[in-house]
């Protein structure tokens, strides 16, 4: 830190200059100049109001590096100091004001936000479910898993098919896909998971690719690429359709004029829950014998096994609750778009939960709830911008990487307070 | 069996391809005696530990636990090969098969033998509570539906735990460190803490791996004093290598000294202290001549 302490006008004058002129060039050709046939047209105005919006917020920001929080919240920034923190043991998070609020947040707002946010939400809750499977794997067992995407299609496709071959329904194929997920982890974990590192990133990529491969190409029971529609969910037996084949819809029962987005509220506000009790139960997990073993075994194998612990089962189990997770994600992706078909589970979307986990932080559930947001409702706001998506993927991982290695969210640990020594 | 011996290890032969680690080591630890592995650089005493402990699956030989309510054999734990044998006793194969699909070096430990590392290995970015409460996994309630429920008899187990923890930190003298990441201990505080995680797996031998390795003589002595405590207060069985010849003599009721993958020689301190060949072994000196340790 300098030993000024005042601000300087003249130097905060000056990056605005060159802010400002460094804007003009970029934005002038792009926004500036107006394609029109064979001709263009001008829009200064546009360009001065962005080049004033830019000088006007360098400005700000010069100014405040200099006044004694600035400096101060520049110090912070620059302390690397992004490794675990043990918490007090009397410690309490702000979480405990900040829960409630979000809880009451998110039930009022499927009725005040229009349908298309509500998708954008219900896309993005999707996608924590995932992040949060994936997290149990990568961020708390240490395992590298590129094909996570099929448990989800397990999901998804399990109550697409249920509902075509067996007419099950959304409420028992909620469970039922969460078991049959976490079945097929536990039968591709159980042979591979003797492996380390990249042996078992390459095993769960070729997992994945094959359960794509048998989606598309297995046409006489998944209908290949033409896809297969999937149920709504009911509410005590009302569908949300505009007519039932058998039974009042919901709209007749209750009196109310149909609206589409009835459907959507619905699966919002059952989504929501799911994803407030999986975020409660992983919560736990942490603090318990099972989720203390995962992260042991992330951070060495052969002592876990001198305390005991059979790894493989340690692992197998991290493997099945988070493949379980990503089923019921799949589940509510498949009731949510009415309609599956195999395009859905590509590896670009094991790359994307994975990039949620890795941009939220190891291990931390706050983390992934803010990444999972910010990678999938970024991209809706983008929409413009979508031909660059990957690449901004990319560059927010590099410079991820590069500022935050461990994640948005630092890793706190429970502390214990000193109690008196008994053995039994 | 045996119940004098705590761990018979008869003919343990080691190969690791062509290199022959171990040749026909055979020697027997007495329950509740504090036994020393010496021998120069290279003569096998790790491979030992690590055979006996099941992070290696030995060659040839048998080793014997006499621990927990049943005698344990460490090679069986670890999985054999299948034999022409098992195909008329489908009870042989099926536990054959058990161990190959779930036996591992943890059962070994389940049977009541707790061990160090050489090179600390522990959980660095866990606190230093949570590694002691993650070997306790087997002991602790591992239910996932009382855990998720936050059950009374849940917390129960949990606080039983964490009191048992902290009485391990106390015999180790880092409760004042019990919410500091294990990684950020000096390295002798990380060697305690070890022994301290070893030791509340509840074992009845624990195998300690050059444990005063890089500690000063004051350490070393407090080291000692510790050892003490664990067999005389915890009725343990205390088995370990170590360099320091001062601390081995001082401490050991029992020694057997390996030489390039035998044994040379087994006894009590005085007796190690005057053989000869120990001696040459580590002098490389020519036999009779006159050297003293």
């Amino acid at each position: 830190m300098s030993q000024e302490t005042g601000i300087n006008i003249a130097s905060s004058i000056k990056d605005t200059i060159i802010a400002g002129l460094l804007a003009l060039i970029v934005f002038g050709p792009v926004v500036g100049i107006l394609l029109d046939g064979y001709g263009f047209e001008t829009r200064f105005d546009d360009v001065a109001w962005i080049v004033a919006i830019v000088m006007a917020g360098r400005f700000a920001i010069s100014v405040f590096v200099q006044t004694e929080a600035g400096k101060k919240f520049i110090y912070r920034q620059l302390i690397k100091e992004d490794g675990v923190t043990v918490t007090a043991p009397d410690y309490k998070s702000k979480m405990r004001y900040i829960i409630p609020i979000v809880i009451i947040i998110g039930l009022i707002a499927p009725f005040i936000a229009s349908k298309y946010v509500l998708t954008v939400v219900i896309l993005g809750l999707i996608y924590v479910l995932l992040g949060l499977g994936l997290n149990i794997v990568v961020g708390l067992a240490g395992l590298l898993d590129l094909g996570f995407v099929g448990f989800y299609a397990i999901g998804a496709y399990g109550l697409a098919l249920g509902y075509e071959y067996l007419g099950l329904g959304f409420w028992s194929m909620l469970p039922l896909a969460a078991i049959m997920a976490g079945v097929a982890g536990a039968i591709l974990g159980f042979p591979v998971l003797r492996m380390h590192g990249d042996y078992l990133a390459i095993v769960t990529l070729g997992f994945g690719e094959i359960i794509r491969l048998v989606l598309t190409n297995w046409t006489e029971f998944t209908h290949g690429p033409n896809g297969v529609s999937a149920p709504l969910p009911t509410l005590f037996g009302l569908e949300f359709k505009r007519r039932s084949r058998d039974g009042t819809p919901f709209h007749e029962f209750f009196g109310l004029s149909y609206d589409s987005a009835f459907k959507y509220i619905f699966i919002y506000l059952v989504l929501f829950l799911v994803v407030l009790a999986v975020l409660y139960v992983k919560h736990r997990l942490t603090r318990m014998p099972i989720g203390r073993a995962w992260e042991a075994l992330r951070e060495d194998e052969i002592a876990c096994r001198s305390l005991g612990l059979n790894h493989v089962l340690v692992k197998l189990s991290a493997f099945t609750l988070g493949a379980a997770t990503g089923g019921i994600a799949g589940v509510f992706f498949a009731t949510y778009q009415g309609f599956v078909n195999p395009s859905s589970f590509t590896f670009f979307e094991s790359a994307l939960i994975l990039a949620i986990v890795v941009l939220g932080g190891m291990g931390s559930t706050l983390g992934v709830v803010i990444a999972a947001f910010v990678l999938t409702v970024a991209p809706e706001m983008l929409r413009e911008f979508a031909d660059y998506r990957v690449l901004m993927f990319g560059i927010l991982m590099v410079v991820m990487m590069i500022w935050k290695p461990r994640g948005l969210v630092r890793v706190t640990r429970k502390g214990f307070a000193t109690r008196k020594g008994v053995v039994k | 069996m045996s119940q004098e011996n705590i761990l018979e290890i008869e003919n343990l032969v080691m190969h690791f391809g062509g290199i022959k680690a171990l040749n026909d080591v055979t020697f027997d630890i007495k329950r509740g005696s504090v036994s020393a592995l010496i021998g120069p650089n290279g003569a096998g005493k790790t491979t030992v530990f690590n055979c006996l402990t099941g992070f290696y699956k030995a060659t040839g030989g048998g080793i014997m636990l006499n621990a927990g309510e049943k005698p344990t054999s460490v090679i069986k734990v670890l999985g054999e090969k299948f034999k022409g044998s098992d195909l008329v006793s489908p009870a042989a194969f099926l536990e054959r098969v058990k161990y190959k699909m779930f036996g591992g070096s943890h059962l070994v430990n389940r049977a009541g033998l707790a061990r160090t590392f050489q090179n600390i290995r522990l959980f660095k970015e866990m606190s230093v509570v949570e590694n002691l409460l993650v070997a306790q996994h087997m002991i602790v309630n591992r239910s996932m539906l009382a855990g998720i429920l936050n059950t009374e008899s849940y917390k129960k187990t949990e606080e039983e735990a964490l009191q048992r923890a902290f009485y391990w930190l106390e015999v180790v003298h880092l409760t004042e460190f019990a919410n500091r990441l294990a990684g950020e201990l000096s390295y002798g505080q990380q060697r305690r803490l070890e022994i301290a995680r070893a030791m509340c797996t509840n074992p009845e031998i624990i195998c300690l791996d050059e444990p005063a390795a890089g500690l000063n003589p004051s350490e070393t002595e407090a080291l000692a004093s510790m050892i003490r405590v664990l067999r005389d207060e915890h009725n343990t069985t205390v088995l370990l290598i170590e360099h320091d010849m001062g601390m081995v003599m001082n401490i050991s009721d029992y020694i057997v000294v390996l030489d390039h993958g035998e044994v040379i020689a087994k006894g009590g301190p005085e007796d190690i202290k005057s053989n000869p060949k120990v001696i040459a072994a580590y002098l490389g000196a020519e036999e009779g001549e006159d050297v003293s340790l």
